[in-house]
């Protein structure tokens, strides 16, 4: 855990000392996001939902970590800020590495929310995490695999950084949608078939589907008004075809 | 056509609007007054087993993240210039109606998933859900059959 907050507070001060290289000014509200995001990804880590014990506590400290800090992570366009702060050649290097296989393939809607929705069930459908809950390293990878694997979610279907071959709007929406049904089919067999030895199932259930239909919305909203205001839908709708 | 005039918005993409938009709210007006409010279904009614549990939540996810996409296809639509409000309403309408249903006939009856109440007489219920569903559906088709006769209107 401490390792884990250690990396956060990296992350934070890493964003903030690169908008100052930045050659031209960075939007603050991106900053804001950025250390809104890994804020509230610090809480779901140190906060009392980080209790393995109880699923209520954990499934509040999920939702932050799994879903709200990635979205506000994404939003933040730390890629974006790389490109734009490093010197060439080293901007050069990344963009090279973003146009890999590897990336393109982790970044891709249709294989980024699968991933996310696949660690999940094995999360929570197999008893995995009952069984980290005493082991504070294992635990800890978990936690990292929530949020890493829930911004590569975020990020594939929102794409506010560059991608090369994004995917179109309609196919990203779909992607959350399947996400959120996923999301949604956990939630309603963790309330019908408990895991063992976990109190506050039931709540902890329901927090789940609600909270995760109310960040999917807000995910969705801006997908769509993202898409809404990008420069091909807005040409499209001054000289229909 | 002189290019000067705008053209009017294409029918697939209101059709489509109208329809994700109609479906999407149905669904939601159902989760919200039948199993939020009322709590005549329940969250899992410990009944109707693993099919009910998958299909309630994929029913879930696909009808709000219709009602966005709707809203946002309308938006859309609505910035291209002349609208053609009656093939929209129509479409709407004739998407809630199919939802409803689908919902009151397919889920209810045909799989028997969960039903509109519990430990009460069911055939009320059922009528006062399926007749308004098909009254939409058919003011739909009706409203998108003419639209076609009446042409989009000029600015």
């Amino acid at each position: 855990m401490t390792a884990l907050l250690a990396l956060l507070v990296a992350a934070g001060a890493g964003y903030v000392a690169t908008t100052w290289r930045c050659r031209s000014p960075w939007p603050l509200a991106r900053t804001t996001a950025w250390v809104a995001g890994l804020a509230a990804a610090a809480v779901a880590v140190a906060g009392p939902g980080a209790a393995h014990a109880d699923l209520h506590a954990h499934m509040a400290a999920h939702l932050l970590l799994g879903m709200v800090a990635p979205v506000l992570l994404v939003l933040a366009a730390p890629v974006t800020l790389a490109l734009r702060a490093l010197p060439p050649p080293a901007a050069r290097r990344l963009s090279r590495v973003l146009r890999s296989a590897p990336a393109r393939w982790a970044t891709d809607p249709l294989v980024a929310v699968p991933v996310n929705a696949a660690g999940l069930w094995l999360l929570y459908g197999t008893g995995l995490h009952t069984a980290v809950a005493h082991r504070p390293a294992l635990a800890t990878l978990v936690w990292l695999h929530l949020l890493v694997s829930g911004y590569l979610a975020a990020a594939a279907v929102l794409a506010v950084d560059p991608a090369p071959h994004r995917r179109p709007v309609a196919v990203r929406a779909l992607a959350l949608a399947g996400g959120a049904a996923a999301h949604d089919v956990l939630a309603k067999v963790l309330y019908a078939y408990p895991p063992a030895g976990t109190a506050g199932a039931e709540e902890g259930a329901r927090l789940m589907y609600d909270g995760g239909t109310v960040v999917t919305l807000v995910t969705a909203a801006l997908l769509w008004r993202r898409w809404y205001v990008s420069r091909e839908a807005v040409r499209a709708a001054a000289q229909p075809a | 056509m002189a290019d000067a005039l705008p053209r009017p918005v294409p029918r697939r993409r209101l059709l489509v609007s109208g329809l994700l938009l109609g479906a999407g709210t149905a669904g939601a007006v159902d989760e919200i007054v039948f199993h939020q409010l009322l709590h005549w279904h329940h969250f899992y009614d410990r009944a109707s087993g693993a099919a009910g549990l998958v299909s309630d939540g994929l029913l879930h996810a696909a009808t709000f993240s219709a009602a966005v996409a709707g809203l946002a296809l309308l938006a859309d639509a609505r910035r291209r210039g002349p609208f053609p409000a009656v093939l929209w309403w129509g479409a709407v309408l004739t998407g809630a109606g199919a939802f409803q249903l689908w919902d009151g006939l397919g889920n209810h009856k045909l799989l028997r998933l969960h039903q509109v109440r519990y430990g009460v007489d069911l055939t009320g219920y059922d009528v006062a859900w399926v007749l308004p569903g098909a009254a939409l559906l058919l003011a739909g088709v009706a409203l998108l059959v003419r639209s076609r006769s009446r042409p989009a209107p000029r600015p």
